[in-house]
């Protein structure tokens, strides 16, 4: 029990060094609605620090624009629009609360590896 | 975003009351969309064959993703009389109002024939695929490319 307690702030502490909470809830609830074969969650804030609606709160959080690439066989069958509500409607939460700008690629793991092999 | 400046301003007691005064108002309107501010919106995604939100003017955009959109209807010849925009930095009702019209939480939004379309993303992914050309194409707001590869005229 002792372990796994260190091991669960271990986990915490090495995550919250690596990423804030936003980019962490993102990941969470991304995962336990998508179970994705892939999710890449870049933090692209500092890109976006000066930009009017940034200054008006002293440059933002440092977690306010996100691109996430996310591969699911969830998105199997939806349209773009219809995967993108799904994900914007899982991090609610965040995009009321300072989330500013969320980028998404959400494919399927047939739409990243063509099925149909191409003939040499 | 007013959220959080709202937010901020309540945990920590700044001398900022006119922020905090705009963004309760914010917040209202985000929650209760009113009939007739749904109905002047409605009007709006219908002024023009296409219509844009964005942030800022498309000689000016005043955000990378509405410069990028405004971008891909100009590769494409989008003439400018069948594109109308609204700039959402120059109406915080707009820039609330819109967001909860069409239930998606970023602008730029894009609408044809008043119909969402979507943002940047989906425009971006549209270009790529060729689904914007026969969008375009479809509802008259570029001229079909003719095409004689197929029969070709003897």
């Amino acid at each position: 029990m002792f372990l796994k307690s260190l091991h669960l702030t271990f986990r915490t502490y090495s995550a919250m060094a690596n990423s804030g909470p936003v980019e962490s809830s993102i990941r969470s609830k991304l995962t336990s609605l998508l179970r994705p074969t892939s999710l890449v969650i870049s933090n692209d804030s500092w890109k976006h620090r000066h930009h009017a609606a940034m200054r008006a709160q002293n440059g933002g959080s440092g977690e306010t624009h996100f691109s996430v690439e996310v591969v699911s066989s969830e998105f199997e069958g939806k349209t773009t629009i219809q995967r993108h509500r799904m994900i914007h409607t899982t991090l609610s939460d965040e995009l009321t609360q300072g989330l500013h700008s969320l980028s998404l690629k959400a494919r399927t793991p047939a739409e990243v590896q063509p099925t149909s092999p191409e003939p040499q | 975003m007013f959220r959080t400046s709202l937010r901020s301003s309540l945990r920590i007691v700044r001398p900022s009351a006119p922020a905090a005064l705009a963004a309760s108002r914010l917040v209202a309107a985000r929650r209760f969309l009113s009939d007739d501010a749904r109905a002047q919106i409605q009007k709006a995604v219908t002024a023009s064959p296409m219509v844009l939100f964005m942030k800022g003017t498309p000689d000016y955009p005043e955000c990378g993703f509405s410069r990028a959109v405004i971008q891909i209807l100009g590769l494409h010849g989008v003439p400018a009389d069948k594109l109308k925009t609204y700039n959402v930095l120059e109406d915080p009702e707009l820039r609330s109002g819109i967001k909860e019209f069409s239930e998606w939480p970023t602008i730029p939004q894009l609408y044809v024939k008043g119909e969402f379309i979507g943002g940047c993303d989906i425009l971006l992914g549209m270009h790529q695929s060729g689904e914007l050309e026969d969008l375009l194409e479809k509802n008259e707001i570029i001229p079909k490319v003719e095409e004689s590869s197929e029969a070709p005229a003897s």
